[in-house]
């Protein structure tokens, strides 16, 4: 064992920066033990305690202090000292003195500059994070579904006293100043504002729209329930109003499930004060369909409709050349209005069809992915997305259930719809045709009948490219229809 | 306000700038619209708690409780006003002892402050010998409470007994006044648990000597400001946890002329400027009552969930918040990770000890890291980290205190109103600097570094506050 002690006077560096150099100098293979210090009374007597005799130091005088296993040690200790004594006078720093550390919170963005704030955490944590945006004075899209109601309502109220708005929650669309929030499709500027409770309703009336030429001011998503009694139509009135007083707005269409009456009289009171003109597109049994909605936007605006796009082969009627096989119709959606709008088509002439949409308990299904009869089932729904990326960003769920079905011998029509836009799948074509064509030919080869058809909700703008994708799935064997009442109609009518 | 026209404040006029959170998806696909975005850096709450702080947040009361709670605490005045003795100050007769952090039995109690209580009673003459003192202990009759619920607190063990010397300090905006005892210097000392007789005897002429003069000094000027010295300490390069260097210095510059001034003891007089400017940690123990005293009127606010203390006794790391009242919620308190005196080390450290985090409960110590640098190696870190350590404090805390401003964050006020929500929500802990105490009692200090604060604690602070919150309207 070898002590070496030195005086370094007037050698000055601070303590904080010696234990540091200390530690260096201790972690040297083969040293015992190590004290690089100042000689203050405290580590002259700390020095005692280790078993050196004090040397004749001041304050000002740096100590130096080793115990090492032999000679060699103590060089390698030495050499260590002048290198952490060199590193400690700086120099050193790699880690620059650059921004600040991201944000973990809405607030904590905000402050960085913003006018509105998209918030898709899951639904438990949807409201905390929309207050937030609230209190710094951004308006909210809250993309997130369960959240409860009550927070919707304190959300919608806390934004009617700041003057903001609040999209949602389960709000999948909005266009606001041009930008697409959420899914939505890259549509022109135009005359037409919406107001709308439903996602995939607003992406495939503006779709709609888009085709006949027909440009969008700004879509204002509002979510599902804000037109029920217990919110009141909150967003929906500040939306009206905002689209009232916005040069860009010519006609407001307000797209909806019918609303609960007391809401619906108010709302109606306020579109008749409102000096821009509102279409109401209310969707159910007893309404119309989205492609309905767009004919009465257009004709308002003094137009006439286009006939819907289409691409592939139309599908025969069945009821005359019935040929032997499946006589089910399964509807495989990733879009929850456009298969509720397939279902209310089907129920009309089918009858029974059973949904995870469906209003009628009897025919509810929850987390079951196919039944017996017709089916029409919304994968995009929180059960089948729970775990699981939403199928209009990821179709793993729906190629594995297109294939079960198509191989089906019951099975006689595939319905599927395909959503286009920002947010959505890059190609979802170069997913889709090759399990139908495979479909296509497998029912062939068995020598039963099978059709496919898709509803394509998209515009030649989005970054998938609505054409190509449409020639791809049509060159596959599917019919392929712009307008989604159309393709349930002609789905329906292969088995009607 | 009405609004003619421009609805929603614009919102409609051009392309937004979006603030995102959660799926990143979106992030992406604004930023390919060639939109402006922040993305948030978003995770879930800790411990799956986003039920409780929705509950929280929705208390119609927590809102303003909040913002009167950082009113308060921003508001405050620290003023030495003078010395006290413990008796008359925090009301404790002989077999009654204040120790820091949570409530905590002898049989629970860590080294040091057994160590610390064996020298309080040596001190008091309850005992003759270390083994009697620590036998009285163990016999369970001596009579513990934290300095918390007295309106005092103390550094590492804070064991304050009756006869002790204590700083009064004023709050002057809110008028109630906190405690603390003298700074007894480094080394072996009882705050960090020694016992031996040199520390009775200093413990003794601080109550003889340092404390009367140390009064007189103050009553020649009334009081003394202390936000204006810890102000311009962080200036100076203190952020007055672990180092008290410039702030000391500026109290032996004004205490000194009213020393000079108050007819002390010519012998006395020199003994007591030289233990005063030898002990750059003096101020320690003025900072931590003007702490104490500006974070106690934002207690007991229904629905807050600003902490209002946190605080260790060695074996537990606890912490009470506003909307709670006196209720502690604690956890084992960690062994800090920094250097070590000497051949000290890890194994040699005690967990986490003292009322010292009163500072960065008051949005200083560790909060104010980026204006004290040569902190940051304590941990072997650069100096960008401690510009790091305060800017992510600023995702817990409520608001910016108006006096104690950062020069190089271009005098941005420190971060300050520990939100416990935000714990819970961001998941991280508040940042803590701090002294180590040696873990056999009679060691005294053996090291220095930072400390990570359990989480468990806030997350049981969480659940209590959403148990007790009203639901929203």
């Amino acid at each position: 064992m070898v002590d070496h002690l030195e005086v370094r006077p007037g050698a000055y560096a601070d303590s904080v920066s010696l234990m540091q150099v200390s530690r260096r100098v201790s972690d040297v293979s083969g040293v015992i033990a190590a004290l690089v210090a100042m000689g203050t009374e405290l580590n002259l007597d700390v020095l005692a305690g280790m078993g050196f005799d004090p040397p004749d130091a001041g304050t000002g005088d740096l100590v130096v202090a080793i115990r090492a296993d032999d000679p060699d040690a103590v060089d390698a200790a030495l050499d260590e000292l002048t290198a952490a004594l060199a590193a400690s006078s700086g120099g050193a720093a790699t880690a620059s003195f650059g921004d600040a550390p991201p944000p973990r919170t809405v607030r904590d963005a905000a402050v960085f500059g913003g006018d509105l704030a998209l918030i898709s955490t899951p639904g438990d944590s949807a409201y905390v994070e929309a207050l937030d945006a609230l209190r710094a004075g951004l308006h909210v899209m809250v993309f997130s579904d369960n959240v409860p109601v009550e927070q919707e309502v304190a959300l919608k109220q806390e934004a009617d006293e700041r003057g903001l708005l609040v999209m949602g929650p389960d709000a999948g669309t909005a266009i606001v100043g041009g930008v697409g929030l959420g899914f939505a499709n890259v549509v022109a500027p135009g005359p037409v504002g919406l107001v709308a409770a439903s996602g995939t309703g607003a992406q495939h009336l503006t779709c709609l729209l888009d085709d006949a030429g027909v440009g969008v001011s700004h879509v204002l998503g509002v979510g599902g329930r804000d037109l029920k009694a217990t919110v009141g139509g909150r967003s929906t009135r500040q939306a009206l109003h905002a689209l009232d007083a916005d040069p860009a707005t010519d006609l407001i269409v307000l797209l909806s499930k019918p609303p609960d009456e007391a809401v619906a009289a108010e709302v109606r009171e306020l579109a008749a004060e409102l000096t821009t003109p509102v279409v109401f597109g209310l969707l159910g049994p007893t309404e119309g369909d989205l492609t309905a909605v767009a004919d009465t936007v257009i004709s308002e605006l003094g137009r006439a409709a286009p006939p819907w796009a289409s691409w592939g082969e139309r599908p025969a009627s069945g009821a005359e050349d019935r040929e032997p096989g499946g006589d089910r119709l399964v509807g495989l959606f990733s879009g929850g209005t456009l298969c509720s709008e397939a279902l209310i088509i089907a129920q009309a002439t089918l009858g029974e069809v059973r949904s995870n949409v469906t209003g009628d308990p009897d025919l509810k299904l929850t987390d079951e992915v196919t039944a017996p009869g017709h089916v029409l089932i919304d994968l995009g729904e929180d059960e089948h997305t729970r775990g699981r990326p939403h199928p209009m960003i990821d179709q793993q769920l729906r190629l594995e259930r297109l294939a079960a079905e198509a191989a089906a011998p019951t099975t006689r029509v595939l319905l599927l719809d395909v959503v286009l836009g920002h947010g959505a799948h890059p190609d979802p074509a170069g997913e889709l045709a090759p399990a139908i064509a495979a479909a296509l030919a497998a029912a062939e080869q068995q020598g039963r009948p099978l059709d496919v058809v898709v509803s394509l909700c998209g515009t030649a703008g989005d970054p998938q490219d609505r054409d190509t994708q449409a020639r791809v799935l049509a060159e596959a064997g599917a019919y392929v229809a712009a307008s989604n009442a159309d393709a349930a109609r002609t789905a329906v009518a292969v088995i009607a | 306000m009405p609004e003619v026209n421009t609805p929603l404040g614009g919102l409609l006029d051009g392309p937004p700038r979006v603030v995102t959170a959660g799926v990143e998806l979106f992030e992406t696909t604004l930023a390919a619209q060639g939109v402006e975005v922040v993305p948030v850096d978003w995770r879930p709450p800790v411990d799956g708690l986003a039920e409780e702080v929705a509950r929280i947040v929705a208390d119609p009361r927590t809102e303003e409780a909040n913002r009167t709670a950082l009113e308060r605490i921003t508001a405050a005045e620290p003023r030495w006003v003078g010395i006290t003795t413990a008796r008359e100050a925090v009301g404790i007769e002989t077999g009654q002892f204040l120790h820091a952090g949570p409530p905590i039995t002898w049989e629970r109690a860590s080294g040091p402050l057994r160590g610390a209580l064996i020298g309080a009673m040596l001190y008091e003459g309850m005992a003759e010998t270390p083994e009697e003192a620590e036998r009285l202990g163990a016999s369970g009759t001596l009579e513990l409470a934290p300095c918390h619920s007295q309106a005092a607190v103390g550094p590492m063990a804070g064991v304050v007994s009756p006869s002790m010397p204590m700083f009064a300090v004023e709050n002057g905006a809110f008028g109630n006044t906190a405690y603390c005892t003298l700074n007894e210097g480094l080394g072996k000392v009882l705050r960090y648990g020694a016992y031996a007789p040199e520390v009775i005897e200093r413990l003794r002429w601080m109550q003889e000597v340092l404390g009367p003069a140390m009064d007189a000094a103050v009553r020649q000027v009334d009081s003394l400001d202390l936000r204006a010295m810890i102000v311009q300490a962080i200036q100076m390069g203190d952020e007055l946890h672990n180092r008290n260097r410039a702030a000391s210095a500026l109290f032996v510059r004004e205490v000194v002329p009213p020393l000079l001034e108050a007819g002390i003891d010519p012998s006395d007089l020199a003994d007591v400027v030289r233990f005063i400017n030898g002990n750059e940690h003096f101020f320690l123990n003025l900072g931590m009552p003007a702490a104490k005293s500006s974070l106690d009127p934002a207690r007991d606010l229904p629905g807050c969930s600003v902490i209002v203390a946190m605080a260790r006794n060695g074996t537990d790391f606890g912490i009470q918040v506003s909307g709670t009242g006196d209720r502690w919620f604690t956890a084992p308190a960690s062994v800090p990770d920094g250097l070590y005196l000497g051949d000290y080390g890890y194994d040699d450290a005690n967990p986490d000890i003292g009322d010292s985090t009163i500072m960065e409960t008051g949005g200083i110590g560790g909060f104010v890291m980026a204006a004290a640098p040569a902190i940051v190696r304590f941990v072997g870190g650069q100096a960008a980290d401690a510009l790091d350590a305060t800017r992510e404090m600023y995702g817990i805390t409520l608001g910016e205190h108006p006096h104690f401003q950062i020069p190089i964050l271009e005098f941005r006020g420190s971060p300050v109103g520990i939100d416990v929500t935000r714990v819970v929500r961001t998941g991280t802990v508040p940042a803590v600097n701090t002294g180590i105490a040696g873990k056999v009692a009679g060691t005294g200090q053996v090291g220095a570094g930072l400390v990570t604060p359990p989480m468990e604690v806030f997350t049981q602070a969480v659940r209590a506050l959403a148990a007790s919150a009203e639901s929203g309207r």
